[in-house]
């Protein structure tokens, strides 16, 4: 199974993220990236899942199994398959990199490039942040890979489905 | 009030009259409580936490209705781990309920202190932390409902101490009234499947040549049983079925082509093989039934009902898949199946059975398929039938002659050995309600399964249990090594442990009547005196280490 956004929407409560991942676990779904966060309705949390599984052999939709699986547990409110088509992809970037006075022009040439922030500037050294789709993400990494990298953060990937639906806790579906 | 007799009032709500558990530190408060209130629910020790829930399984298998184990926090929990995953794998209702240290000493390794809730987190449908007393309502409430909707299975409740003792004041513990007992809200409709998917299922099976049904454990828990028979005779439908299903359709049944899978009937494989339409129902097609996924009824146009969507398709892709409880959706099915007979189709199964496997009799050693019959014989068609795992359980389930629902009980999907006796005890209170009519608990088990929890004899004999035990002792772990045999060139590695055990002198140790038999006689003779004793008693069967399973493909 090639890599799949799933959105997820679970009550706030203690323990939702660790049965969500136990089951993607037991089930034999990779989990590439997970984001959570509370949303604006603070009964509800999206946790965002970058998953890929094994191939099926027998022609069984996998993504639609560990969907359903999902839906099935007491606190999930609901589950979306995020296509990158018909939504927006977004991860953040912190790295921090080893930089001089000799250096630190360049640097500030690439992530003028990239639109990317410096947040922080030390004698030795500085702080990129980056925001966009994990591609540009990726590219960006790849420019300075001539550079002494000496910490590098990625949130993973969140997501939403672009157009006017949105869900509703009451009706408990899209609407 | 404190929460622990608000605990009993809620079990009382819940129609509980009998818990299953062994008491601890962490529920002191609650076995106070299950002491004032004795009069109402009953309390039944058994020598292991395993056995308790096992018995709850068992009750539960039998009544329909959720068993109730409590157990002490830490090893008291650990204790039912294995218990509570048979009830998960074979989708039985639960409600486990365990007690923990006090919320203030939570996280920091307490004496008897464990994470039950995340150790139960794969095995259970949903599992509770009690952080206060105010959650004790509407939780029990939840846990029993979710243990009983759509696809059944187990609830852990996780009490702390402090909890279980906290008192009506200064903060009322109940906020809305309780309902009277046996008074539970009333739960959710069930689905009864979309009706142009059951049309089209209806048309699939009215233009088949060679319609077949097959039906598991879903159609046992949901009584679903006269509903599939009627359409097996309305649509002159033959059908198969799983482990989990034994019972449904009577053994002598003319459309009971009977197990299949990997133990089961060859003719029944046969039949599923070649069918062209299949109508499974309440199965989940597991790698017992289906060896290699993509080659189950490789002809058949299949329906796939299930009460839990997340079964359409997982192993086998469905052609048609409805989401429903098997009664709702077969009642919807019925009107519109054709009558209509199919006699090619049934003569073409009649000549596949005609070559079965049918073992021979040997009247003058013990041979399992004759012990199962005489079993049968005797007993007759009241007796509930528990297992351990093992060569024995697939005895059992190929040779006795199941004549009810909910009557054959085992460990089908997590295969635990050691399931038998305690299932046993709990069919054994579920079985005999006042006024009702006898119904004899036999367990069926081999040397190796016995030896793992042959401890709750004491609970047998505690309460006057008639569960009689009847052990196929071939001295060997019977079923591991007969694959040793077929994959491993006869290397028999830990299947022949050396032991010494009498059961007969462990059977007056703990209180009960031990035969031991050697010839088909001798053990009708022990079985009719175990029988007529109403007691609990120990059978053992020396049957020859050279027997074997027979294989279904």
């Amino acid at each position: 199974m090639p890599r799949k956004v799933l959105s997820v929407l679970v009550d706030n409560r203690a323990g939702v993220l660790a049965r969500i991942t136990s089951l993607f676990g037991r089930r034999g779904f990779n989990i590439d990236s997970l984001s959570v966060a509370a949303t604006d309705n603070p009964a509800l949390s999206r946790i965002t899942i970058v998953t890929s599984g094994d191939n099926a052999e027998n022609g069984v939709c996998e993504l639609g199994q560990i969907m359903r699986q999902t839906e099935k547990l007491l606190e999930t409110r609901a589950v979306f398959l995020v296509e990158p088509s018909a939504g927006v992809l977004r991860e953040l970037l912190l790295v921090k990199v080893a930089a001089d006075e000799s250096t630190r022009a360049h640097l500030r040439e690439i992530a003028l490039i990239y639109k990317a922030k410096i947040i922080d500037l030390s004698p030795g050294s500085m702080i990129f942040e980056l925001t966009g789709e994990p591609e540009k993400i990726d590219a960006y990494l790849d420019m300075l890979r001539d550079y002494p990298i000496l910490e590098l953060c990625r949130t993973g990937i969140t997501a939403l489905g672009r157009g006017a639906l949105g869900y509703s806790l009451k009706e408990g579906q899209l609407g | 009030m404190n929460a622990s007799e608000l605990l009993m009032q809620l079990l009382l709500e819940q129609g509980v009259d009998i818990v299953f558990g062994y008491p601890g530190g962490a529920v002191l408060d609650i076995y106070d409580a299950l002491y004032k209130y004795g009069d109402r629910i009953r309390h039944v020790i058994t020598a292991h936490e395993q056995g308790a829930a096992h018995a709850a399984d068992g009750y539960a298998r039998v009544t329909g209705k959720p068993g109730v184990v409590l157990a002490t926090s830490g090893p008291g929990a650990t204790n039912l781990v294995t218990g509570i995953a048979a009830a998960y794998m074979d989708s039985v209702p639960m409600v486990a309920i365990t007690g923990n240290v006090g919320t203030g000493l939570i996280g920091r390794d307490s004496f008897q202190e464990v994470y039950i809730a995340g150790i139960t987190l794969p095995i259970t449908k949903h599992n509770f932390t009690l952080r206060g007393a105010q959650e004790l309502v509407p939780t029990i409430r939840a846990a029993f409902r979710i243990a009983q909707e759509g696809r059944k299975g187990p609830v852990l409740v996780d009490i702390p101490r402090d909890v279980s003792a906290a008192t009506d004041s200064p903060t009322p513990l109940v906020d809305t009234p309780l309902l009277r007992p046996n008074e539970p809200a009333g739960s959710s409709g069930t689905p009864a499947g979309e009706g142009g998917l059951v049309r089209a299922a209806a048309e699939a099976l009215n233009a088949a040549r060679r319609p077949l049904i097959f039906f598991g454990g879903g159609v046992q828990s949901a009584d679903a049983g006269k509903a599939l028979r009627a359409l097996c005779a309305k649509g002159d439908i033959p059908a198969a079925h799983t482990l989990m299903a034994l019972g449904v359709l009577r053994w002598d049944d003319p459309y009971n082509l009977g197990l299949s899978g990997m133990h089961g009937r060859v003719s029944a494989n046969k039949a599923i093989a070649q069918a062209d339409v299949l109508l499974i129902v309440g199965a989940r097609l597991s790698d017992r039934i289906a060896p290699g996924f993509a080659r189950f009824a490789p002809k058949a146009f299949k329906i796939h009902v299930d009460i839990d969507p997340a079964e359409l398709g997982k192993n086998v892709p469905a052609d048609i898949a409805i989401e429903g409880d098997a009664v709702a959706v077969l009642a919807r099915l019925l009107p519109l199946i054709e009558a209509k007979a199919r006699p090619e189709w049934r003569e073409q199964i009649a000549q596949w059975q005609g070559q079965d496997y049918q073992p021979e009799n040997d009247d003058s050693v013990l041979r399992p398929h004759q012990v199962m019959r005489a079993i049968s014989e005797l007993a007759g068609e009241n007796a509930i039938y528990t297992t351990d795992v093992g060569q024995h359980q697939l005895w059992a389930a190929q040779y006795l002659r199941h004549a009810k629902p909910r009557s054959f009980l085992t460990s089908g999907g997590l295969g635990a050995m050691g399931y038998g006796y305690g299932a046993a005890i709990g069919a054994a209170f579920a079985a005999s309600p006042a006024g009702a009519a006898w119904r004899p608990a036999i367990h069926i088990t081999g040397d190796g399964s016995f030896h793992m929890n042959m401890n709750e004899a004491c609970t047998a004999v505690s309460y006057g249990l008639p569960v009689i035990s009847i052990n196929l002792n071939n001295r060997a772990l019977g079923m591991v090594r007969q694959w040793q045999d077929s994959s491993f060139e006869g290397r028999h590695s830990a299947t022949e442990p050396v032991r010494h055990t009498d059961y007969l002198k462990l059977a007056g140790g703990f209180g009960l009547r031990g035969f031991r038999c050697a010839d088909l006689e001798s053990f009708k003779e022990a079985f009719r005196k175990a029988l007529d004793l109403k007691a609990p008693a120990w059978i053992e069967c020396l049957i020859g280490r050279e027997e074997k399973v027979r294989h279904g493909f």
